[in-house]
């Protein structure tokens, strides 16, 4: 009969209504500035710079490779080398970037920086609230604002840092080994032609620390 | 009970009190200008709240809270509103007809108001007596349709001279049946004078009311006079004219700043003055539904009930989605205007049989069997609905 | 001549003076749709209400709105050119020589010198009474010829569809 389907309609957005007042999951509406959605762990922003330890400059990862710059689509990331070295999260003397600015109004947060990146230094961000007044100066973000530090890394993406962590530890590890077989052999090679030839053992010692 | 009267008065008495400053000669005048203004104050504030409503309203329908951010629970959202859209750019297409573009809005609005010189709204709190109350009120409702068409016309653009032509086709269309829905009223009351009609329906019957809504004619005509309502006022599901702005235009889509706020306040007064006059004509106006609540002034029953139609409104808006062009027209010619004329002819029955439950069934059956052939017929020429095979995508 | 009175013509006049006399077609509508309102204000001034409502309702609400349909679906709104005005002399010496023989014999008949009779007292119900019991065959006259004018547009319409098919 003509009328039905309205009247059916009609009961049902009753229903909606009067049960919104008694059931509070039927409103999904979530109100933004005081609650916020939790976020998923693959989720992604963008890019920061990992540091380990407690100072920012000194524990930052990055050695300046120059890789995430040249792979990046939109060319977002400007980087300038050091001249100056310092031990980087392995424990080798490396190069460290003096300027490091991404201009987040370009970066379209492809995460090809993360998937180049040698060095586990640069991973993405989860945080969205970047609003700035100058539209400009203020969605450029340098050096000092992009480093966070490794427990931040671990409470937005926990598995990602704990494998990352493991595959840090490991080259630490095999590192420390190199060195101390490194210096033993050295030391033997130090103990044996000592007597035989003083000048020559000197030099290869430098050398081989070097090398390595 | 007299302090109840007192109350009810409280208008009247403060109308005279005031208008008591005045030198006699000037006294009309002021009565009028008084009545005038507070008439404006009144439905401009109700419009107000009906925006608040129809957006919370819709809002909970939808599962979701309304505008909750400006006030507490969001009632100072329509101040909000008023202040955006005062505050706007005016912008008016360079070709545009500047006189026509701008006149447009304000027939609207003043033909809106105009409606509302016939509402009783308590006793003896009519603006205006006339003899031909009713017909006063559809004769200003069609003032409506040419500020319509001054809106699409001088916008100078396609498609908003389109949107305008199927708003007054559509405007048209549903004047027919509005108008002979209410016939049915001035002929049982054999008057057209709205007190008249109202006075009519103030009486009771041990705790009922003699409203007409409660007999099969009433009730048929109130169901035909309201959707033909909605349809005039340009409200979902017949919102194809403001609907279509969203799609591509409307009629209104070169309007902006406080013209545009002036449309809508044209569509919503419209919405309020047609509910108004179903409430006159059908709903007993501003009697009490039993003959104990008399105590309760009788303004506020006529704005009890208005805002009952109000949210009837809203919830039918929230509910069903829009008809198409061609739907929209048949429903009016080929369902609508039929069914009136049933109506009328169950009335003039109902009017002349003697009292009994044989002029029920009677009026009964013969409202309900046309209702229902009809409502079979208008399955659009027959086309079965069945289900849909896809050739290519299975 | 109340003050209202002279209002209303003046308001009357100039939109049908400003209906013959605008360049833009639908500007001539609008202002003789005014010219129709303010007709329709005399006409209840005079307190006769039914005519005055119906006036509205029929020809602001009906008549106007079928002449900017017509217009507006023939697109015959471009403004026409002025035309030549080359005679507006000899018009104007025909004019007056009319209105003066016009007067002349209106003033001459004694049309002036009758007595207003009061006005009849006729609301809506005498006039329903009247059209039911005097004036009946004139209404169903009148009734047929509108359904003659319906079929007929409902013919030409589906005629035209089924003759383009």
């Amino acid at each position: 009969m003509l009328g039905r389907g309205i009247v059916e309609g009609m009961l049902e957005t009753a229903r909606n209504f009067l049960g919104s007042y008694v059931s509070r999951e039927r409103l999904t509406t979530v109100q933004y500035p005081e609650e916020r959605l939790a976020h998923i762990e693959n989720a992604r922003s963008f890019p920061f710079l990992v540091y380990d330890g407690a100072d920012w400059q000194a524990g930052m990862r990055c050695v300046s490779c120059q890789i995430c710059e040249k792979e990046c689509p939109p060319k977002c990331i400007y980087i300038e080398k050091s001249v100056d070295k310092k031990p980087d999260a392995v424990g080798r003397p490396q190069n460290y970037p003096k300027v490091f600015n991404i201009d987040v109004s370009v970066c379209m947060s492809c995460q090809i920086c993360v998937e180049v990146c040698p060095f586990d230094a640069i991973k993405m961000d989860v945080e969205y609230e970047l609003g700035a007044h100058d539209r400009f100066g203020g969605l450029l973000l340098d050096k000092q604002r992009l480093s966070k530090s490794n427990e931040y890394y671990h409470r937005i993406h926990p598995t990602e840092a704990a494998a990352v962590d493991a595959a840090l530890a490991e080259e630490r590890a095999k590192m420390q080994a190199k060195q101390q077989a490194a210096a033993a052999a050295a030391a033997a090679k130090a103990a044996a032609p000592v007597a035989a030839t003083p000048s020559a053992a000197i030099p290869s010692a430098p050398a081989t620390e070097g090398k390595a | 009970m007299t302090r109840a009267v007192a109350v009810d008065q409280m208008f009247v008495t403060l109308n005279h009190a005031l208008v008591a400053y005045v030198p006699a000669v000037w006294r009309p005048l002021a009565s009028a200008v008084l009545g005038v203004v507070t008439v404006m104050v009144v439905f401009l504030t109700l419009f107000a709240l009906t925006v608040l409503l129809e957006r919370k309203g819709l809002g909970r329908m939808q599962n979701r809270y309304g505008p909750n951010r400006v006030g507490p629970w969001g009632i100072l959202q329509p101040v909000a509103d008023g202040i955006k859209a005062i505050i706007k750019e005016d912008v008016v297409p360079q070709s545009a007809d500047h006189a026509v573009h701008f006149l447009a809005p304000v027939l609207i609005v003043v033909a809106a108001f105009l409606n509302y010189a016939v509402i009783p709204v308590g006793r003896g709190m009519a603006l205006t007596d006339l003899n031909a109350g009713v017909l006063f009120f559809f004769a200003i409702s069609s003032m409506v349709e040419l500020g319509v068409f001054m809106a699409g016309w001088a916008s100078r653009s396609k498609y908003s001279l389109f949107g305008a032509m199927r708003a007054i086709a559509q405007m048209i269309s549903y004047e027919v049946p509005m108008l002979l829905a209410a016939t049915a009223t001035v002929m049982v009351a054999g008057t057209l004078s709205t007190t008249r009609i109202v006075e009519m329906q103030a009486t009771y019957t041990g705790q009922i009311p003699h409203w007409f809504v409660l007999t099969p004619w009433g009730f048929t005509g109130f169901c035909l006079f309201m959707v033909a309502a909605t349809a005039e006022s340009n409200r979902s599901p017949f919102d194809l004219p403001e609907g279509e702005s969203e799609i591509v235009a409307g009629y209104f889509i070169e309007y902006s700043g406080f013209k545009f706020a002036l449309f809508f306040i044209g569509e919503y007064l419209g919405m309020m003055a047609t509910s108004a006059m179903a409430i006159t004509l059908f709903l007993g106006g501003w009697s009490a539904p039993l003959a104990c609540l008399q105590w309760f002034p009788t303004w506020g029953w006529f704005f009890v009930k208005l805002v009952a139609l109000l949210c009837g409104f809203i919830w039918m808006r929230g509910t069903l989605p829009r008809l198409r062009m061609d739907q929209l027209m048949n429903f009016s010619w080929k369902f609508l205007l039929p069914m009136t004329l049933v109506n009328l002819v169950a009335t003039g029955l109902w009017r002349f049989l003697p009292v009994g439950w044989e002029r029920w069934l009677i009026c009964g059956a013969l409202v309900v069997v046309p209702y229902a052939l009809l409502g079979r017929s208008i399955n659009w020429q027959g086309r079965k609905v069945a289900v849909r095979r896809y050739r290519y995508a299975e | 001549m109340t003050i209202g009175f002279l209002i209303l013509a003046i308001v009357t006049m100039a939109g049908v003076v400003a209906a013959m006399s605008m360049r833009h077609l639908i500007h001539c509508v609008l202002a003789l749709t005014l010219g129709f309102a303010g007709l329709a204000m005399l006409y209840l001034q005079l307190e006769a209400q039914f005519v005055g409502l119906t006036q509205l309702l029929v020809y602001v609400g009906g008549v106007a709105i079928l002449a900017v349909f017509a217009i507006m679906t023939t697109h015959s709104s471009e403004p026409v050119a002025r035309p030549g005005t080359s005679y507006w002399l000899g018009g104007c010496v025909v004019a007056t020589a009319v209105f003066i023989l016009l007067a002349h014999a209106i003033e001459k008949s004694g049309v002036g010198a009758r007595t207003m009779p009061a006005a009849p007292v006729g609301g809506v119900k005498e006039i329903g009474v009247a059209l039911m019991s005097g004036y009946i065959l004139p209404l169903e006259i009148v009734g047929l010829l509108l359904t003659a004018a319906l079929v007929g547009a409902v013919v030409v319409a589906t005629g035209e569809g089924s003759g383009k098919r």
